[in-house]
């Protein structure tokens, strides 16, 4: 078993738990094992962009700092660090960015955080899982496969941050095909969405829901109309924005027909036949079960 | 409707400093719309980000209370897009930024339903605590 060091960050071991405990079960199905920093905080959600202000890169500069010293410390196989969330992905992926190429801002920055052990370098590189996925092989992945998934109409969406600005993100910011990748390993129809790269409304859902509901309603409605059954996701945000927010989307849209979504890897948790308990399927505002259980992808 | 236009000191230095915080060049826009025929949230804007960068290069401060600079949830499309290679999220940024600083928030707690709030995932409040308060 690799051993992989892993940063939750806020929402993933609260209301996304079932993100990180499926994402857990498919890491050891496939042989790794996601080791949760023991010290982490949280890397303020969204990456500071004024020149000017240093003082919000302290928190992230910190976890990747701890990170580096626990995987040495441990002599973990791999010292990358995995993370799960589409936004601690970018913040974190910035601001190593930032780091290693402004060296005077580095230097501010470990200056700040004179109470830890050591300075940081900006040699951390942090991947999202599912890289970690595609480094592993589509191949290695689809002969995991028990129960393939060639009965269920998939539509993977992205979001913003997985892939813009495209310095950080992990495919072609404008035509991603990774999830597309995973799934197909998974034996899944495919459904491609032309708005699977779009904005969610973000964190607008607190002030302004109506406006989400709008932009998840333009999401949701092209996947449908592909054919897609359900939604996977990689963010705990946009999986909120475009489950829960379906409640708002009806009251404006009484004719739509609600949609599941789910994190990609509670569909491989059921491609890989593993115990449901951690899949969290119950987790969700639209049920994902009735259709798995249609689909004979689930038992009673 | 036309408008009187003054270029002066103040709206030089407005133009400049917005210039210093982004860390973007604001009179390389070409004004070609590619920000704006990429925004998902156009709709619910009162000038374009286009007219945003403009007003900015002309250094009219009448641009920070537009609710444009609110809506822009820094989603990079514009920013993965534009020919100049200017990223318009960061010059919002910098207006919000000039805002919050003077203690002028745009999101209010206490206008926020408490039952509402438990459905969350706490990467919601952080993020809009970071974007629409100082």
């Amino acid at each position: 078993m690799k051993r992989i060091p892993y940063y939750p960050g806020c929402s993933l071991q609260t209301k996304a738990k079932h993100f990180e405990t499926s994402a857990m079960a498919v890491a050891e199905a496939l042989d790794y094992e996601l080791v949760t920093l023991p010290r982490w905080n949280c890397c303020g959600a969204v990456h500071s962009l004024t020149t000017d202000d240093l003082m919000h890169h302290v928190a992230p500069v910190t976890t990747l700092l701890r990170s580096k010293e626990f995987s040495a410390e441990n002599h973990l196989d791999d010292s990358r660090l995995v993370v799960l969330c589409a936004m601690c992905l970018n913040v974190l992926k910035r601001t190593n960015k930032r780091v290693q190429e402004l060296l005077e801002d580095r230097t501010k920055i470990n200056d700040f955080m004179y109470l830890e052990n050591s300075k940081y370098d900006g040699s951390t590189i942090v991947i999202h899982f599912l890289e970690l996925l595609r480094e592993i092989g589509w191949e290695t992945l689809s002969q995991k496969v028990k129960h393939p998934l060639s009965n269920l109409a998939v539509s993977p969406y992205y979001g913003c941050l997985l892939l813009r600005p495209k310095e950080v993100g992990i495919d072609n910011p404008e035509a991603p095909t990774i999830q597309e990748d995973l799934l197909k390993s998974l034996d899944a129809k495919v459904i491609e969405n032309p708005l699977k790269n779009r904005c969610c409304g973000s964190y607008h859902t607190l002030v302004d829901k109506d406006v989400v509901a709008e932009l998840g309603y333009d999401i949701l409605i092209n996947a449908q109309k592909a054919g897609a059954e359900i939604i996977t996701t990689s963010c705990p945000l946009c999986a909120f924005n475009l489950d829960q927010r379906q409640e708002n989307i009806l009251k404006k849209h009484p004719d739509f027909t609600k949609i599941p979504v789910v994190y990609f890897t509670e569909l491989m948790m059921i491609a890989f036949d593993l115990p449901l308990e951690k899949a969290g399927l119950d987790m969700h505002y639209v049920d994902p079960r009735p259709l798995l259980l249609k689909k004979e992808m689930l038992h009673e | 409707m036309i408008k009187k236009i003054l270029i002066n000191d103040a709206s030089e230095a407005f133009c400049k400093k917005v210039n210093e915080l982004s860390g973007e060049t604001v009179s390389r826009c070409d004004q070609c719309g590619t920000c704006t025929g990429s925004c998902p949230m156009i709709i619910e804007m009162d000038i374009t980000p286009s007219q945003m960068m403009r007003l900015v290069l002309l250094g009219d401060e009448s641009v920070m209370e537009t609710k444009t600079i609110w809506i822009c949830a820094s989603c990079y499309s514009c920013t993965a897009r534009c020919p100049r290679g200017l990223d318009a999220s960061k010059v919002a940024e910098a207006l919000r930024q000039i805002k919050l600083r003077q203690a002028i928030d745009y999101m209010h707690m206490e206008d926020m339903d408490p039952e509402e709030l438990k459905k969350f995932p706490q990467m919601v409040l952080v993020a809009a605590y970071r974007k629409l308060t100082g």
